[in-house]
């Protein structure tokens, strides 16, 4: 039987290598061999070609190589009678077709039709990538379903869909059935499409099934350390880590099959609903290769069997569907069932320690009207008190806990959440309502999320919910002192209040000889993790990846250095590290992992630093991208002159105090200095730089683009840095 | 006389009858004429080591004039036996060292390195440096390095630490059998057994598997690798088999005998346009090389070359009268083809110093002038073409199959470029869609009906889901009857075994070459250890060897390293020693205990693969392989366990 798939998978190649020669040919004809050839915003050129080969394409004529590469893998048509093993060559086939789609969807950018059109994504950017891949390797996203074809009815697309959702997996969509797709049959029933649901649409044809190809392998590029062209390891970090396959919905044609092989490379198998052969024996994936004629309300469930995976899905007592993959999902006005919050109405949330006594676990009280007594499009008020109580509670993991109401809430299907404490809104979908959903399940849901993520901490919890705007506003007050008391905890709180610092080596998975250093005023260079984050991680976990690290003594205070710190960094990256400055990015500056949110580079004509954040996606001043600076300082080495850091800690007293602080900065993108503004300009008035006049002295890309540039523009504006000393 | 108790061969079948109606003796006849064979003899008890004897043991002597008892003297038979199969192989083995040491050395050639990378994989194993260095520099130290295993007096056999899994290599230390030195290994059993020395019975099989180990690990291997290297690794191909393969219409040459060097020059040049030119000139459609016995194995896993039949039919061959050359080199070359190519017009040629046959003619082949004589010789063959005097007698019967399996690219076809590995093999075996995997090897023995024993128990075998790899005239009787079609999974195996090969593509039985390349058989243990899941040691697999119509003393040798190393191994004509009480339940029984495996004798076929299987499963039951268990499915945490 495999015989059959592996005759018609080396058709299949044959056919996609001559569309790919074909394409290249005409963009080549119309564009040059020089014309430069890219996915927009990515790091890593054609990522399937240069994991696997190492050869990064620059230009269209760089893709000649790949052509005879390709011609060099494809193998003769299998043989009726008297074949000769044929299992080696479809896998090599499979993979000269990855090779060929990606020619063909990059020419496409070159020369059309553009890739990203209507409901079609085209490549993921890097910015979806470094924040979705991340969910792969620390296990949110236990993996995708990588769905070709289209369902036999709409009906049954959605139900294939939200059963991938419910179990957090990503969806990506590719190639067509029967004149329509996956993707239009979802979008067809009103789905919310894209990468926040994700239910991923890439593109028409089968050859768009890269795009899900290539986001594994920048995955492996970015996250599992894997060097191009090492393609033993890469591809069995692919098996051994993203946990991903293909679910093959309608006529399987030898260009899927082609496809299919291709990823087999990768251990993803191929479900599919049709009667094809299957391959039952084990050994390239982790269990069976093909396995066919599933039926569609068993489909999802038997591809996660035929992948090995292991989904816990979280079982919450309430009308509607919890999983991380509704997080993204948005409720428009137009959907809305009734809606809290959000300036439109009195809210807040506010979550506080109690003692054992007074909470009974699991009451969930709602005081006032409830969601059946509002008409569709109305609006109420609405107070979320979470009580906690547990024996390694402590009053400082409050806020951290609290923070997490946005994401609880996210995760349930037809629930909508956004802001915090006092600014937070709320919306219930038409559909929730219709099912039941009514205010006690946000208790019940909070109730049950807390228990099992922070059980460790937490013993009993009780939540109580009110919608009288008297009531509502009354515990506002409260509650807002409270907000009050902690921010003030919080910003006076110093590196030198504190004797212990936190470790975080969460993102030793990828990054192997990487480690953070969190001090109350450096926060986790993913912005994620603050000093109190790490401190109640280490609670809920205490063998975890945050560890409490005993400052010792002070070995030089300006750069920030600790005998016991150096002694841990030197232990933890495995004999790499001898010493690390807190405070410094000149001296023994902190390694990076690659999940920074910034890069500060010095630019050194100007005596300054230029600041690039991840999600600015043109060149800067010094002359790379952020997706080739990352390259340069990610990977766990120490680099003078460059660190990957936080937004936060960019108005930080201790942002490199050793080398001047903020005065130093004389380029940022528009869009970073708009996001830290009100925080920055405070910073600035207190060095007294003169705040807003200070933001509007550094350079930006309206007014630099070249160090020179900036040079330039930094000594008309009369910037500070020309007073300083040089940085080295 | 019933031409089926002779061979299970069809196209033998009609040239046996066609010999006895000529009133032409063959094998068959000659055993009839030689039997009742002498019993003594048959059970290892007779010595004619000194002049003191010839002595024979019985009930009334059960000693030797010297005091040697059953066991002392057929131990002594025994390893001597092991000794002369050694050699034959060694000397195979040197002879291509030679030749080796002639490409590295001469500027001018007619032989070349034609697999750089498995020279590379060669010399790393050797622990030679490979990184930046050329080719004729690595060469060049490897050379040196294959050279001194032969006769080295110090140290021990590097191939045999370089190829084989840990924990074999520390069995045969702590039992004292690591093989220091191909030679002197088989040096030592003609030291140990003559008149005076060892009696131990044990200590005498101690040195007989030191000796076999230095056989497989060394002297074959070295003889495959080096092959490999200098005439290309091969890689599945399509053949064809059985006296059919002959063409009334065209100069055939059969090439007979065990090495490919002469053999492969002889394909190479045989497509010469001059030659083909000269060949039609005389009357003849072209040049068709055929072999037979494992100089066939050699040019068929490397060239597709057919095979007109295996030990039994080389006689049959020239029989036909079509058959212009049989040029022989060395071994399994039987001296009646010296009487009986005086009536027909076929040259019997021989070319090897050491193998001169009384009514051939010699032209000794010089691997410095090799293209010369192989022209010369084609030539002859040529000019014969319009000599022929009988009728052409070709048997109407052919079948193809698929050559060309090696331990290297087995890699390859489980995983393609990107994901090559044996754990396809490994987790098929340990899920148990393939039970094991067995190794069916050796001779013919006209004792047996020929072919019979091995399509029977190969047969038997895969029915049952047991993966099979061959050698040698198994090899070639399985590829006659089919067995290597790729088809043939559908027709012969179990489902799990029939779900794998239809996976791969693969026949149920792969050929993996020529005798010699039963050290393919352990170096692809080697990998299978290696690969993980199924134990550290050979001797932990669920595999088992056989020889089911064996006959040389080569196979001796070769049971006797496989056994050695740790595998199960069942022949059928039992060895001579069952005179021999007690040295016979050491083979049988005890010797597992020191070295892993054992030998077992059993002439019925299916009974004998019954017994590979029985022991198979043994070994599954050990491995905790044979429990169904529940699939596993992986959390993030279970994945980060995982190897990347």
């Amino acid at each position: 039987m495999s015989k059959i798939i592996a005759s018609a998978g080396i058709n299949g190649a044959h056919k996609i290598a001559k569309q790919a020669e074909q394409i290249l040919a005409k963009a080549i004809k119309q564009k040059g061999k020089d014309c430069k050839v890219e996915f927009p915003n990515t790091g890593y050129y054609m990522p399937v070609i240069y994991s696997i080969t190492g050869q990064a394409v620059e230009k269209l004529g760089d893709f000649e190589q790949v052509i005879q590469e390709i011609k060099s893998l494809l193998p003769e048509p299998v043989a009726d009678d008297l074949w000769t093993p044929y299992l080696g060559p479809v896998l090599d086939a499979g993979m000269a077709t990855l090779f060929a789609e990606e020619i063909i969807e990059a020419c496409k950018y070159v020369i059309g039709p553009n890739p990203v059109d209507g409901i079609w994504l085209g490549a993921a950017d890097d910015v979806i990538l470094r924040e979705r891949g991340i969910q792969f390797v620390d296990g949110s996203a236990p993996g995708f379903a990588a769905i070709v074809g289209a369902a036999p009815d709409v009906e049954t697309a959605v139900k294939i869909a939200r059963k991938c959702q419910e179990r957090s997996l990503y969806v990506f969509m590719a190639g067509h059935h029967n004149g329509t797709t996956f993707a239009e049959q979802l979008a067809q029933a009103g789905v919310e499409l894209g990468w926040e649901t994700r239910l991923v649409p890439f593109g028409r044809e089968i050859t768009a099934a890269i795009y899900a190809a290539g986001f594994a392998s920048r995955v492996a590029l970015t996250f599992g350390g894997v060097k191009p062209g090492d393609y033993k390891r890469h591809l069995l970090y692919n098996k051994n880590r993203i946990f991903a396959f293909v679910v093959a919905l309608g006529k399987v044609t030898d260009e899927w099959y082609a496809t299919a092989a291709g990823v087999i490379n990768y251990g993803f198998p191929t479900i599919a609903d049709s009667d094809i052969p299957e391959i039952l024996p084990t050994g390239v994936c982790t269990y069976e290769h093909v396995v066919s004629n599933i039926p569609h309300d068993e489909i999802v469930e038997k591809a996660i069997e035929v992948r090995g995976l292991k989904i816990k899905i979280t079982e919450v007592a309430i009308p509607v569907s919890v999983s991380p993959a509704f997080e993204g999902e948005r409720i428009r006005k137009e959907e809305m069932h009734c809606e809290f919050g959000g300036q439109r109405t009195p809210a807040f949330e506010w979550l506080r320690m109690r003692g054992t006594k007074e909470v009974e676990d699991g009451k969930v009280e709602v005081k006032g009207a409830n969601v059946d007594s509002v008409e569709v499009g109305g609006k109420l008020p609405l107070g979320i008190v979470v009580e906690v109580a547990g024996r390694k509670m402590q009053a400082d993991f409050e806020p951290v806990l609290e923070r997490q109401i946005h994401t609880f809430m996210n995760e349930a299907q037809g629930l909508w959440h956004m802001g915090q404490r006092d600014i937070n809104w709320v919306r219930i979908s038409q559909t929730a309502a219709q099912a039941g959903f009514k205010l006690e399940h946000i208790g019940k849901l909070l109730h049950a999320m807390f228990h099992e993520q922070f059980s460790s901490i937490i013993d009993k919890v009780q939540i109580k919910i009110f919608t009288d705007e008297s009531q509502v506003t009354g515990l506002r007050e409260q509650a807002t002192a409270v907000y009050a008391e902690r921010d003030a905890r919080l910003a006076g709180m110093t590196d030198e209040d504190v004797g212990t610092f936190y470790s975080c080596t969460l993102c030793q998975s990828f990054a192997p000889n990487h480690v953070c250093v969190v001090s109350p005023e450096r926060p986790g260079l993913c912005g994620a993790y603050s000093w109190l984050d790490c401190r109640a991680a280490y609670e809920i976990t205490p063998t975890g990846p945050n560890q409490p690290l005993p400052k010792g003594n002070c070995i030089e205070p300006t750069i920030g250095q600790w005998d016991k710190i150096n002694a841990f960094v030197l232990k933890t990256s495995g004999g790499n590290i001898e010493r690390m400055s807190q405070y410094s990015m000149i001296t023994d500056p902190m390694t990076s992992c690659g999940c920074f949110e910034c890069i500060a580079a010095v630019l050194p004509s100007t005596g300054g630093i230029m600041i690039v954040n991840r999600e600015y996606p043109e060149m800067t001043p010094c002359g790379m991208k952020f997706s080739t600076l990352a390259g340069t300082v990610g990977g766990g080495n120490q680099t003078p002159g460059f660190i990957g850091h936080s937004k936060h800690y960019i108005n930080s007293g201790k942002f490199i105090a050793a080398e001047g602080g903020i005065k130093r900065i004389v380029w940022m993108p528009t869009m970073l200095k708009e996001e830290i503004k009100d925080a920055f300009i405070k910073r600035a008035e207190e060095l007294e730089l003169g705040g807003e006049d200070f933001l509007a002295k550094i350079a930006d890309e309206t007014t630099a683009t070249t160090e020179e540039e900036v040079l330039q523009f930094i000594t008309k504006a009369g910037h500070s840095v020309t007073s300083l000393e040089p940085m080295f | 006389m019933d031409v089926k108790e002779r061979s299970s061969d069809k196209a033998a079948q009609e040239m046996i009858s066609r010999m006895a109606e000529a009133g032409q003796q063959n094998a068959w006849d000659r055993l009839e004429a030689q039997s009742p064979q002498c019993g003594f003899g048959k059970q290892g008890i007779c010595c004619r080591l000194c002049s003191m004897g010839p002595c024979r043991i019985s009930k009334k002597a059960p000693l030797g004039v010297c005091g040697a008892d059953a066991d002392t003297i057929a131990a002594r038979n025994l390893v001597r036996m092991i000794a002369a199969g050694a050699a034959a192989h060694s000397d195979h083995g040197r002879d291509i060292a030679h030749t080796f040491k002639m490409v590295v050395e001469s500027e001018q050639c007619d032989y070349m390195i034609k697999d750089e990378l498995k020279l590379r994989e060669v010399a790393a194993r050797y622990g030679i440096k490979v990184e930046g260095r050329d080719t004729k520099e690595i060469a060049g130290d490897l050379s040196d390095a294959v050279m001194a295993e032969f006769g080295k007096q110090e140290g021990t056999l590097v191939s045999a630490a370089a190829y084989a899994p840990p924990a074999r290599q520390k069995v045969w230390q702590e039992f004292g059998v690591t093989p220091r030195s191909i030679d002197r290994e088989i040096v030592e059993i003609m030291h140990r057994t003559h008149i005076g020395v060892g009696s131990d019975y044990k200590n005498l099989v101690k040195q007989g598997i030191r000796c076999s180990l230095a056989d497989g690990w060394g002297g074959s291997l070295i003889a495959t690798e080096l092959s490999d290297i200098l005439f290309g690794s091969p890689q599945p191909i399509r053949f064809s088999a059985n006296l059919g393969v002959l063409d009334a219409k065209q100069v055939n040459i059969i090439v007979h005998g065990h090495e490919p060097t002469l053999s492969d020059i002889i394909v190479s040049v045989s497509q010469e346009p001059e030659l083909i030119k000269m060949a039609k000139d005389n009357g003849a459609e072209g040049i068709n090389i055929a072999g037979i016995c494992c100089t066939a194995n050699e040019i068929l896993m490397r060239h597709g070359i057919p095979v007109a039949g295996n030990f039994l039919q080389q006689e049959l061959a020239m029989m036909t009268g079509v058959v212009e050359v049989m040029l022989v080199d060395v071994q399994c070359i039987m001296p009646a083809l010296g009487s009986l190519s005086d009536c027909f017009h076929t040259r019997l040629i021989t070319t090897s110093p050491k193998c001169k046959i009384a009514g051939a003619e010699h032209i000794e082949f010089h691997e410095d002038r090799a293209v010369e004589i192989a022209r010369e010789i084609i030539k002859i063959g040529i000019e014969n073409f319009a000599n022929r005097k009988a009728k052409a007698r070709i048997p109407k019967v052919t079948e193809r199959g698929i050559a060309g399996f090696t331990t290297e690219n087995i890699f390859y076809h489980l995983g393609g470029r990107f994901r090559a590995s044996y754990r396809p093999l490994n987790d098929n075996i340990i899920n148990g869609r393939i039970r094991g995997a067995a190794g069916v090897v050796g001779c013919n023995n006209p004792k047996q009906v020929h072919d019979y024993g091995h399509l029977t128990m190969i047969k038997e075998l895969i029915r049952n889901n047991v993966l099979v790899v061959s050698t040698g005239c198994s090899a070639i009787a399985a590829a006659k009857a089919g067995l290597m079609r790729p088809d043939a999974a559908e027709k012969y195996c179990g489902k799990g075994l029939y779900e794998v090969c239809e996976t791969v593509g693969i026949p149920p039985v792969l050929y993996v070459g020529s005798c010699v390349d039963n050290s393919r058989i352990l170096t692809i243990l080697a990998n299978v250890v290696a690969e993980g899941g199924l134990g550290d040691d050979i001797s932990e697999l669920p595999v088992a060897g056989a020889a089911p119509e064996w006959m040389s003393e080569k196979a001796i040798s070769i049971g006797m390293y496989f056994v050695a190393s740790g595998v199960y191994t069942v022949i059928a004509e039992p060895l001579p020693i069952l005179g021999a009480p007690n040295l016979t339940r050491y083979l049988t029984d005890e010797i597992e205990k020191d070295i892993g495996g054992k030998w077992a004798f059993e002439r019925d076929p299916i009974k004998a693969a019954g017994m590979m299987i029985e022991h198979i499963e043994k070994k599954r039951d050990a491995l905790g392989i044979n429990v169904e268990k529940e699939r596993k499915l992986y959390d993030m945490e279970e994945r980060r366990v995982l190897e990347v």
